[in-house]
C-alpha cells in the first residue's frame, strides 16, 4: 500500500513512473518519425514511367505504399499532388512531393546510397544522364508510329528506327546493359522497351524493333527481363496489349463533324 | 596533371550561356572555341555525333554534352566553391524540377517567339509563357535569386531565356514587367553579379544584335 511506503521508495516509485512516461514519449516519436518517413508512389499501372520509380525502390529494398490514379479520370488528389504537370509518378516521402520521374530516380539515389543506379564516376554519371535525357527527349520520335497510319505512319516507323539505331550503336554498343555490367538508372528509363514495345507494335501493326536491325537491343531485352525485380514487377503483357488496341483505336479514329 | 577545359560554344545560345556562367561562377579557366553552325568543326561532330549540338563541354578529352547534364558534372567535379544545387536532397530535387521545367515549356515558347509567329498564334504562345513564368515568379518567391542568396541550377536554366524575352519587350511585342513583375528585377540582379556579365550578352546586347541583323537583312 502505497501510505505505507518510506520516502526513498516513494522516490524510487515516482523516477519509475518518470521513465515509464518517457520510454512510452519516445516510442509515440520514433513512430511518428517512421510514419514521416512514410513512402508512396502515386501511379499508373500501364506507365513506363512509374515502373521506373518502383525498380529502383525494389531494387534498394525500400518499401512503399502504391496507390494507382486513373490517369484518364484524374482525381483531385493527383491535381493537388503534381498541379504543374498532374501528371504519374507523383513520389511521397514523409510528406514531401517530387514529381518526375527522372528527379524521382536522382532523389531515391541520394536518399537510400544502397545497390547505386548511377556510377561514382562523374562522366560516367553524366553520360547516364544523357541517355535518359535523349530517352524522353525523343519520346514523340519514339511513339510517333503509335499514333499514325497509312504513309505517315511508314514515315513515323523510319524516325522511330533512327533513334532506336542511336541508342543501339551509340549508347549500349558492346555492353550487356546500359549501365555496364548490372542494371542503372539508364536501363530502368530504358525498360519501355522491354514491355511496352512490342505491345505497341502489335497494336500498331507494325514492326518497328527487328531483331535483324537491332540484335543488340534485343539482347538486352532478353537480359533486362531477367533481372529479378524486373522479372517480379512489370506490366502484364495481354493486359497491356488491350490497353493499347484501345488507345490505338482512339488515337486513329477519324475525327467527327 | 591540369585540367584541360574546352567548351564548345555559339555566343548567343541560350543552352550554351548557361555553361558560360556556371564555368565563370566556380573560377574554371577553359578554352572556348565558338562554332559556325552551318559548318560544325570535325570536334564537334565527334563530341556530340548524337546530337551534333553545342553546348559541349570537353574535359581532359571526354565530352559532356546536354547542358543540365553538364551543369551536373560542373557541380560535381569543382565541387569547392559557388555550388550550384543545394546539399538537401529534397531541394535539389527541387531544382531539378524546375530547370527541367524550363527546358520542356519555357524553351519551346522561345523558338516560338522567333519563329515569327503571327496575329492569333503570337497571342496563344503570350499567353501560355506568362502563365508558365508566374509559375516560376511563385517558386522564386522573395528570395534575391532561384538558389536563394546565390545563383544556382535554375537561375542559369532561365536566364539566358529571360534575357531574350527581354529583347521582345524592347521590341514591343509584350511588356514583361506588366505580365511578369518579378522576372525583369531579377534578370537586373542576375546581370549585377560579374560572373554573368562577363560571360553572357545583357539583354541590350542582344538587342543590338538583332537589330544588326534585321537591318542587314533589308539592305
Amino acid at each position: 500500500m502505497a501510505w505505507s511506503l518510506s520516502r526513498s521508495e516513494l522516490h524510487r516509485l515516482f523516477r519509475l513512473q518518470l521513465y515509464v512516461h518517457i520510454y512510452s514519449r519516445n516510442k509515440k516519436m520514433s513512430r511518428s518519425k517512421t510514419n514521416m518517413e512514410e513512402v508512396k508512389v502515386i501511379g499508373f499501372w500501364a506507365s513506363p514511367y512509374v515502373y521506373r520509380v518502383t525498380w529502383a525502390l525494389n531494387l534498394k529494398g525500400v518499401k512503399y505504399e502504391y496507390q494507382e490514379e486513373d490517369i484518364f479520370n484524374k482525381s483531385g488528389l493527383l491535381l493537388q499532388y503534381n498541379p504543374v504537370h498532374k501528371k504519374v509518378p507523383v513520389f511521397v516521402h514523409g510528406g514531401k512531393l517530387i514529381a518526375e520521374s527522372s528527379v524521382i530516380l536522382e532523389y531515391i539515389e541520394e536518399t537510400w546510397p544502397q545497390n547505386p543506379l548511377l556510377p561514382t564516376d562523374p562522366h560516367a554519371r553524366a553520360m547516364a544522364r544523357f541517355w535518359t535525357k535523349f530517352r524522353d527527349d525523343k519520346k514523340p520520335d519514339l511513339y510517333g508510329f503509335f499514333k499514325r497510319a497509312g504513309e505517315e505512319q511508314i514515315q513515323a516507323a523510319k524516325e522511330a528506327q533512327e533513334c532506336l539505331k542511336i541508342l543501339e550503336e551509340h549508347g549500349l554498343q558492346e555492353k550487356k546493359f546500359f549501365d555496364g555490367d548490372k542494371i542503372g538508372m539508364t536501363d530502368l528509363s530504358m525498360g519501355w522497351l522491354a514491355f511496352w514495345f512490342e505491345a505497341m507494335e502489335e497494336a500498331a501493326g507494325v514492326q518497328v524493333l527487328e531483331a535483324n536491325s537491332f540484335p543488340r537491343l534485343h539482347a538486352w531485352i532478353r537480359n533486362f527481363k531477367e533481372v529479378p525485380v524486373v522479372k517480379e514487377n512489370h506490366p502484364d503483357q495481354t493486359r497491356l496489349l488491350a490497353y493499347f488496341k484501345w488507345l490505338r483505336e482512339m488515337y486513329t479514329k477519324p475525327a467527327t463533324t | 596533371m591540369a585540367d584541360e577545359v574546352v567548351l564548345l560554344d555559339y555566343w548567343i545560345s541560350p543552352y550554351a550561356m548557361r555553361l558560360r556562367i556556371a564555368l565563370a561562377l566556380k573560377g574554371i579557366e577553359y578554352e572556348r572555341k565558338e562554332e559556325e553552325l552551318n559548318n560544325k568543326s570535325p570536334l564537334l561532330l565527334q563530341s556530340n555525333p548524337v546530337h551534333k549540338k553545342v553546348p559541349v563541354l570537353i574535359h581532359n578529352g571526354k565530352p559532356i554534352c546536354e547542358s543540365v547534364v553538364a551543369l551536373q558534372y560542373i557541380d560535381e567535379v569543382w565541387n569547392d566553391k559557388a555550388p550550384l544545387f543545394p546539399s538537401d536532397p529534397y531541394l535539389r530535387s527541387q531544382a531539378k524540377f524546375w530547370a527541367d521545367y524550363v527546358d520542356k515549356k519555357i524553351s519551346s515558347f522561345a523558338r516560338k517567339l522567333w519563329s515569327g509567329a503571327k496575329g492569333e498564334e503570337m497571342e496563344v504562345v503570350k499567353k501560355d509563357l506568362f502563365d508558365c513564368l508566374r509559375l516560376l515568379e511563385g517558386e522564386l518567391g522573395d528570395k534575391p535569386f532561384f538558389g536563394g542568396e546565390t545563383l544556382g541550377l535554375v537561375d542559369l536554366a532561365l536566364l539566358p531565356f529571360a534575357s531574350w524575352f527581354s529583347v521582345h519587350d524592347k521590341f514591343g511585342t509584350f511588356s514583361l514587367e506588366a505580365e511578369c513583375p518579378k522576372i525583369p528585377p531579377w534578370v537586373k540582379r542576375c546581370f549585377q553579379m560579374e560572373s554573368v556579365s562577363e560571360s553572357v550578352p545583357s539583354p541590350d546586347q542582344l538587342y543590338d544584335y538583332v537589330v544588326k541583323m534585321r537591318n542587314s537583312r533589308q539592305e
